[in-house]
């Protein structure tokens, strides 16, 4: 393998990184703020997504398409918080988990009964098509190298938020102490509304913008939910710079990992038993890499016990 | 729609009074008068359920065409859960008594039920899913396929690379046992020099580290297996990567039910079936208007096999009496029905010998199929009939 | 607590007669489904005692319901084709008798409940959820693409295993082959509730900083706690592959995990009959909604959703108009 494709693989694990982080902030923002597990964020992906290919299909603009991906997924965040997370709050996490399992079957069915069976069109907008070259003679997709941008953008918009702004100091606060902030005047039951529809949003981009170089269909979130959650646990709960750091290590990992594996498998067994046995392991290596950061930071690479 | 109840009993009474009963069956009282009960399981929910609904859809379109009132067909869904559709598997041999089992998409759920419903007496008529291990050694009396071994499609591509002049194609699969068939199916035909040969995660979704290596290799063509979503992205992803070699696949990605959601990124690529809707045989012609009146939609490969699968079944019930085990199989045997895809005959194992066409995906108005550009194959048998000891 | 026991009576009685009447009446269909009650009970029995008892929410037991799906499948394929499982050192051949497959089952799903308790118990909270159920998803990925064994595929076994004496294809004798399975385990658990392992076990749970204090080495409690539970679901998903005849990766899969936990859930958590009842309504729903729409998940997502939100206690706590639980 040469140096230029593993610099290539190199960025192709950041922006696979990075796509992990827009799903896995809202995630971590949840739970930092409420304490809260929520398994459904999945199908909030899948709304964004069904809500941008809809729009698109309808106006045929792809920026619009992502607005409607933000508003659904916020309106539909917002809905659920009002009606069913607010009550899991004081709950265990037991109780979480499994009133937000039963909003994934209600979210993948009702999305099925009103959109069908079939897969839905959404596609990169023009503008965004086709590659330019880098430094050193990669080509790479102008598409993959937005998404990195808007990534990036999104992990700063965050950490300013709340570092920064009065919504942010409120967070922080009622992270640290909920009687307190209740106490002080602050309305907590709105606070906790908003950071909702915001992580929701959030999810509801990804969607979109990840639905515009995938598939759009009924059971998307469910995978790409299960490796927000190992990219949480990796960089510690609650923590957006935990966020950002596990993404970024997940999505190394796995596309080095993919990449790499068959190669040095194959420099000591004939070449088909390398490409089964590579895959084979590298389709683990994220959660072994998780039990390995557990096992010497139980709360995560930036999480607090 | 027929119905959207999930377990739905059909039955093709019609309007008609008890008079025009007795006179049907007083018409074909010379040849049998038994009923046929056909359980039809298939995946309705979850991701895979486009597919389902199309054999649903199909199949019923052809036991509704063929008027046999004595036909009544059960239909359930099995999540694609292995375990649910064995359970249902048993739930129609010993509670609903049916004769035929039928509909099933996925092979490793086939290779659950199949083995099963035979072992217990009675037909499984597969649809799809056609693997290896029902093919050849473990080919039973009461197992026949409608739709093709699995290795065929792909066989099929590997013969068309050949003749495109492919000489160091780049290979793609997942990694399991449907996605190893692929690749050595494909091999089997093509014979040649590989640029390299990789196997993805089931149910991965970015393909950038892939589409790289293949960038970074000197391949002049790529042939790939991804069936569903997978195949969605990949597809996207390749045509936004900037490369631009020929690719060449089996039918299941450039198929009606997902090149909607493709779109542009399918345009003009390669692909092998038996079947495709611009098909030219007065058969097919009425199945494709038909089942666009029906349902409103351009069939797919599914709704053909199991329209033919129905048809298949419709005309063995008009020979013989189902509950005569050895004269219906031999009515099955004898594939006595007009099929979707003209000339269509078994083999020894009870698998179709075929052709299987390339195809080219092209938009025609607003919508994008396929059209025929050559035979791939001609009367092609699988390789696993020899194994099988019928 | 007199409410609740005759409430359990009639569980275990309803669970009897079910089965006895369709034997009666012909209907061999509902046999299966009793059966696939009872089984889905066992591996509910064993996740409430880690999760009910211990407050260790494992997301993860899938990994060893198809453990004990894998034991039985492998050692019953081997069987099949005569061909030893290893050589060297020493012989291991397959085998078709269920007992000896259930304890190949109960002890490689406790070594890996170890294994990966060892490590899992090392957090907790949230942490503990997500990482057994990265546990499982490693499983679910290894299965389907290590092909020794079908990979995806799975493995179809296409004789019932056999249990000296009895018929095992006869659905009225394996159902009470499963039966009297879970009428032992329950007496078990039931034992270990109320033994000073239990009390302590509970107490970790409910007062972690305490029963450290009086000396409880909480996380070795746990970790026994957790392979039990473990040894249990495995034993249920051996029985599991022998009533389909069949294993595939499927059963390691993160809905399995989901649904044990749902059977706890709709029947009362911590209450010894709670995941019978539960796995017996979670049936009952399965087959009479599937019947009612195609789109029965979302029926059956809401009526999950009713019990979380405003049925704390489960059918159980329903009935006895108890809310908390508490075994026994």
């Amino acid at each position: 393998m040469t140096t230029l494709l593993l610099i290539e693989q190199i960025l192709n694990g950041l922006q696979f990184g990075v796509m992990l982080f827009l799903m896995a902030a809202g995630l971590t923002l949840i739970f930092g703020v409420m304490g809260l597990i929520n398994l459904a964020h999945g199908s909030l992906y899948m709304v964004g997504a069904f809500a941008a290919a809809a729009m698109a299909a309808w106006t045929g603009n792809f920026f619009l398409a992502l607005v409607a991906s933000l508003v659904a997924a916020a309106i539909v965040g917002a809905l659920i918080e009002l009606t069913v997370i607010r009550r899991l709050y004081e709950r265990d996490h037991l109780d979480q988990v499994l009133a937000t399992f039963a909003l994934i079957l209600i979210f993948s069915e009702a999305t099925r009964w009103i959109f069908g069976s079939f897969p839905l069109f959404l596609n990169i907008p023009d503008v965004l098509k086709g590659t330019v070259t880098l430094p050193g003679g990669i080509e790479y997709s102008v598409y993959r190298l937005t998404i990195i941008v808007i990534g990036l953008a999104v992990a700063v918009g965050l950490f300013l938020l709340i570092s920064k702004t009065r919504v942010g100091m409120r967070i922080r606060a009622g992270e640290n102490d909920r009687e307190m902030i209740a106490a002080l005047g602050v309305d907590i039951s709105v606070l906790y509304t908003m950071v909702f529809a915001l992580g929701a949003a959030l999810a509801g981009l990804s969607g979109a913008l990840v639905g515009a170089i995938q598939s759009v269909e009924v059971g998307m979130g469910e995978p790409v939910l299960i490796l927000a959650f190992v990219v949480i646990v990796i960089g510690g709960i609650g923590s957006i710079k935990g966020a950002l750091a596990g993404a970024i290590l997940v999505g190394l990992t796995d596309t080095l990992g993919r990449t790499l594996l068959p190669v040095v498998f194959g420099a000591f067994m004939d070449p088909s038993s390398a490409t089964t046995v590579g895959s084979a392991l590298a389709s683990m290596l994220i959660y072994i890499l998780m039990a390995g950061v557990l096992l010497f930071k139980p709360t995560g690479l930036f999480g607090s016990a | 729609m027929i119905s959207t109840k999930a377990m739905q009993t059909l039955r093709m009474l019609g309007a008609a009074s008890a008079v025009a009963l007795a006179m049907a069956s007083g018409a074909v009282a010379d040849g049998h008068g038994g009923k046929v009960k056909i359980g039809l399981i298939t995946t309705l929910t979850g991701g895979g359920a486009a597919l389902g609904v199309d054999i649903r859809d199909g199949f019923l379109l052809g036991i509704k065409q063929a008027g046999n009132e004595g036909i009544e067909v059960v239909v359930e869904d099995d999540q694609r859960k292995p375990d649910i559709a064995v359970q249902l598997a048993d739930k129609m041999i010993q509670s609903e008594k049916v004769d035929i089992m039928t509909g099933i998409v996925w092979s490793n759920l086939a290779l659950a039920v199949a083995p099963a419903a035979t072992a217990q007496g009675k037909f499984y008529i597969s649809p799809n899913a056609g693997p290896a291990q029902l093919a050849g050694k473990g080919c039973h009396e009461n197992y026949f396929n409608v739709a093709w071994q699995n290795d065929g499609p792909h066989e099929a591509a590997g013969a068309h690379a050949k003749e495109l002049g492919f000489k160091n194609p780049f290979i793609l699969a997942p990694n399991y046992p449907a996605g190893k068939d692929a690749l050595t199916g494909f091999k089997r035909t093509y014979a040649g020099d590989l640029a390299g040969e990789l196997y993805t995660k089931l149910g991965q979704t970015d393909y950038a580290a892939e589409i790289a290596q293949i960038r970074a290799s000197d391949a002049d063509g790529i042939f790939f297996f991804l069936p569903g979503g997978m195949g969605i992205s990949f597809l996207k992803q390749y045509a936004d990567s900037g490369i631009d070699l020929p690719v060449v696949g089996p039918a299941f990605s450039f198929d009606q039910t997902i090149l909607g959601a493709v779109g542009e990124a399918a345009l003009g690529i390669h692909n092998t079936a038996q079947w495709s809707p611009d098909l030219d045989n007065a058969a097919s012609k009425a199945f494709v208007e038909s089942f666009k009146a029906e349902y409103g939609r351009i069939p797919s490969i599914y709704a053909q096999q199991a329209f033919d699968t129905a048809n298949l079944i419709v005309s063995a019930a008009a020979k013989a009496d189902v509950k005569d085990t050895d004269a219906f199989r031999e009515a099955l045997r004898a594939a006595d029905f007009v099929s979707t895809r003209g000339d269509f005959k078994f083999g020894s194992n009870q698998h179709p010998i075929q052709d299987f066409y390339v195809r080219e995906v092209i938009k025609d108005g607003d919508v994008f199929t396929n059209k025929i550009i050559g035979v791939a194959l001609e009367d092609r048998q699988d390789v696993y009939a020899a194994e099988c000891k019928l | 607590m007199l409410r609740e026991r005759y409430i359990n009576i009639l569980i275990l009685a309803g669970l009897v007669l079910i089965p006895a009447y369709a034997y009666f009446a012909e209907e061999p269909f509902t046999i299966t489904l009793a059966t696939r009650a009872v089984i889905f009970a066992l591996a509910g029995v064993g996740l409430n005692l880690a999760l009910g008892q211990g407050g260790l929410v494992s997301f993860g037991h899938a990994a060893y319901f198809g453990m004990g799906g894998y034991a039985m499948g492998i050692l019953a394929s081997h069987a099949q084709n005569y061909e030893p499982i290893m050589e060297v050192p020493f012989l291991i051949e397959g085998t078709n008798s269920m007992p000896v497959i259930w304890l190949v089952a109960i002890v490689m799903s406790a070594l890996l409940a170890l294994v990966i308790g060892a490590l899992s118990l090392r957090t907790s909270g949230v942490y503990f959820i997500m990482v057994t159920l990265a546990f499982g998803q490693m499983f679910y990925y290894f299965t389907i693409s290590w092909p020794a064994y079908g990979g995806e595929d799975g493995l179809s076994i296409y004789v019932r295993n056999q249990f000296p004496g009895l018929n095992t294809l006869d659905p009225i004798q394996f159902f009470g082959i499963c039966f009297v399975i879970l009428l032992a385990v329950l007496f078990l658990v039931d034992r270990i509730n109320k033994s000073p392992f239990g009390l302590a076990l509970n107490g970790a749970h409910q007062q972690e900083e305490r029963a450290l204090t009086v000396g409880i080495n909480v996380y070795r409690v746990r970790l026994v706690a957790f392979v039990i539970s473990g040894a249990i679901t495995g034993l249920a998903g051996a029985l599991f592959a022998d009533l389909n005849r069949f294993v595939s990766p499927t059963m390691f899969s993160w809905q399995i995990s989901g649904e044990i936990m749902i059977f706890i859930i709709l029947g009362g958590v911590a209450r010894l009959f709670g995941p019978v009842a539960g796995a017996a309504l979670y049936i009952v729903l399965e087959h009479f909604l599937g019947g009612l729409s195609e789109y029965w998940f979302i029926y059956l997502g809401a009526i999950l959703l009713f019990v979380v939100l405003f049925a704390k206690g489960g059918i159980i706590g329903g009935l006895s108009k108890k809310e908390t639980g508490r075994a026994g």
